[in-house]
């Protein structure tokens, strides 16, 4: 996240200190209050998308507010496509929380304004549906559904929808885009994330990371292990887990713990184990080389794990997808366009 | 006390058992404060509060009071912190902690379906004015600090109304 994003952490933090109750305020402020709302004078693109009931009292079309529900549905409870394209324990929001429409929990509308546009992960042009589909490949670690199915056309019409209103292509940077990172005072450390991790967190996703489900029922997601995301998701990068936990956990307490100890549970959580990343070459070395300058380099993907020498990645586990290839990774684009 | 339109103690059969212990325990220690509560539980030891834990845990849950007044725009803003939360207020889903269909998590988070709404809507009032802080982490106050009146009405009203889970000696 860039430098950009970060000052706007700081700057809100402090306003909400100054005020002497951050927590509540940042409450009562998520969308709407002045107070932390810095970006007027910081001259940023804000966007409040609209809510499920402003659907229904809106006059679109009653066949498209059918697929947007459904697009809502599908975001929401991911889980009715499990076995098919989804083989994790997740639903779209369990990382994009509130419906994906919370700032600083990369609200997904975002994507609706700013593509197509130039990715740096797969090196092409991508539109919304490529978007999508990157988080079913690597989030959800499954496989998507065909450009133009019902599901992908249902999502997309819920991401645009929460758009409504927002320019094309912003000139400004906009409010509350991804999962902006604190302040990292020192070197993270494993043992106190690990300290940290079973003090703040383990209470909802278990000690051994594996989440919870209440009689078979999602309940609290798993943030690593065969039941959570790949290698090659987002958020397997340190410094986008750290942002993650910083501005969204524990649930209901955004921004309670110290960027330090954000810090140091991502890297604890990173420094666990969780399926291979679908770009693997059969080579743990070899594809965090490849993949190292777009992805790997912020994540610790085939690095040592200090205290048993573990070598992160180094296996052919994909979880409970197995041999299932996602057919969207690796898929080249425009490559008979020449330059100019 | 009497509140109309529900009762405001607790419907405990079918509670888990290991939530009631706690409750009693908390009771005992200060961490919960209740006048006719804390009498009680200081007369029991902890292999009475066991007893009595398990005991409550096992009776067939009956159905929660309170609620079938309230009318149909009151249990829709219910159902809908129930189930989706209110986010632009920053309330999170009564669900994403007490399970679906609020029917509580492990030993940590209670079920909370077909309680009485006096009950729910007291001890939401009491996070939300400090007077209850025994929840581990600050999880259930940090969210009812957020809840504004009409907004705890609605949902102990909507649960007042579910069916509660059934109680330990049918699992
Ligand atoms: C395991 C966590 C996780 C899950 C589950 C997940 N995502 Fe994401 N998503 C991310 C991360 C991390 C980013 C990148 C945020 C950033 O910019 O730093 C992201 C970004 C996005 C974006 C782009 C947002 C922008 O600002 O441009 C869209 C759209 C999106 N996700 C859609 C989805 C959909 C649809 C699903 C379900 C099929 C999903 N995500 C599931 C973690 C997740
Ligand atoms: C009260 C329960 C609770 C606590 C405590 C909690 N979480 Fe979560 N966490 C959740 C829920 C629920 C979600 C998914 C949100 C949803 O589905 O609405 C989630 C999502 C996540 C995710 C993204 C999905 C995944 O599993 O990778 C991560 C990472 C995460 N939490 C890390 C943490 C960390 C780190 C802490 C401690 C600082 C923490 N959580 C504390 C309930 C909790
Ligand atoms: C972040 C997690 C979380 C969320 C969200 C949450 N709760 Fe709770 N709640 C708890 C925990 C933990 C306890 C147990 C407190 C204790 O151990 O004393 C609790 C206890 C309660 C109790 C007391 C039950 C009893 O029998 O003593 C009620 C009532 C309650 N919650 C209602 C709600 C309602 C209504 C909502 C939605 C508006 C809600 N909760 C949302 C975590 C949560």
């Amino acid at each position: 996240m860039s430098n950009y994003h970060r000052y706007i952490v700081i700057a809100l933090s402090s306003s909400a200190l100054a005020v002497g109750t951050g927590l509540s305020l940042y409450a009562a402020n998520a969308f709407a209050q002045q107070e932390e709302r810095a970006d007027a004078a910081l001259n940023q693109l804000v966007h409040e998308p609209p809510t499920m009931e402003d659907l229904e009292d809106s006059d679109l079309h009653p066949e498209l507010k059918k697929v947007i529900r459904y697009g809502y549905d599908l975001f929401t409870n991911t889980q009715q496509l499990r076995g098919e394209y989804v083989f994790n324990d997740m639903n779209c929001s369990s990382c994009h929380l509130g419906e994906g429409r919370v700032p600083f929990s990369a609200p997904v509308w975002p994507a609706a304004i700013t593509l197509p546009d130039f990715r740096g992960k797969n090196q092409h042009v991508n539109n919304l549906e490529e978007r999508i589909a990157g988080c079913f490949a690597y989030s959800m670690n499954g496989t998507p559904p065909e450009y133009g199915s019902d599901e992908m056309l249902a999502l997309s019409a819920y991401h645009q929808w929460l758009a409504t209103g927002a320019p094309m292509y912003p000139d400004k940077p906009i409010y509350g885009r991804g999962f902006p990172a604190p302040e990292q005072p020192e070197t993270p450390s494993y043992a106190r994330g690990e300290a940290a991790y079973q003090e703040n967190c383990a209470i909802c996703h278990q000690e051994d990371g594996s989440g919870h489900y209440e009689n078979g029922e999602y309940v609290f997601p798993a943030p690593w292990g065969d039941g959570s995301n790949n290698w090659g998701a987002g958020i397997a990068r340190v410094e986008t887990m750290a942002g993650f936990i910083y501005q969204n956990m524990p649930l209901g307490q955004p921004r309670s713990l110290t960027g330090q100890q954000a810090w140091d549970i991502a890297y604890y959580i990173n420094s666990q184990e969780r399926p291979q990343d679908p770009r693997y070459t059969g080579d743990v070395a070899e594809t965090a080389e490849r993949f190292g300058p777009t992805f790997h380099n912020r994540s610790l993907y085939g690095q040592t794990r200090e205290h048993d020498g573990h070598v992160l990645g180094d296996h052919a586990n994909f979880g409970e997808k197995g041999d299932i290839q996602p057919w969207n990774v690796g898929m080249p684009r425009f490559e008979n366009l020449s330059e100019e | 006390m009497n509140i109309p339109g529900g009762e405001s103690w607790p419907r405990l059969a079918g509670l888990n058992s290991n939530y009631i212990a706690k409750q009693l325990h908390d009771f005992k220690a200060g961490d919960r404060q209740n006048a006719t509560m804390v009498t009680f539980a200081n007369m029991l030891d902890d292999q009475q509060i066991a007893d009595v834990a398990a005991y409550y845990s096992q009776l067939p849950a009956t159905p929660g009071q309170g609620g079938d007044n309230a009318d149909e725009a009151l249990l829709a803003r219910g159902q809908q912190l129930a189930e989706r939360g209110d986010w632009n207020a920053y309330i999170v889903s009564c669900q994403s902690c007490h399970g679906p269909g609020g029917q509580g998590v492990g030993e940590t988070f209670p079920g909370i379906a077909g309680q009485h709404a006096g009950y729910i809507s007291a001890q939401l009032n009491a996070w939300k004015s400090d007077t209850r802080s025994n929840d581990p982490q600050n999880l259930m106050g940090a969210i009812a600090k957020r809840m504004s009146e009409e907004d705890i009405q609605a949902v102990s009203a909507w649960y007042a109304t579910q069916p509660a889970a059934e109680g330990e000696a049918t699992q």
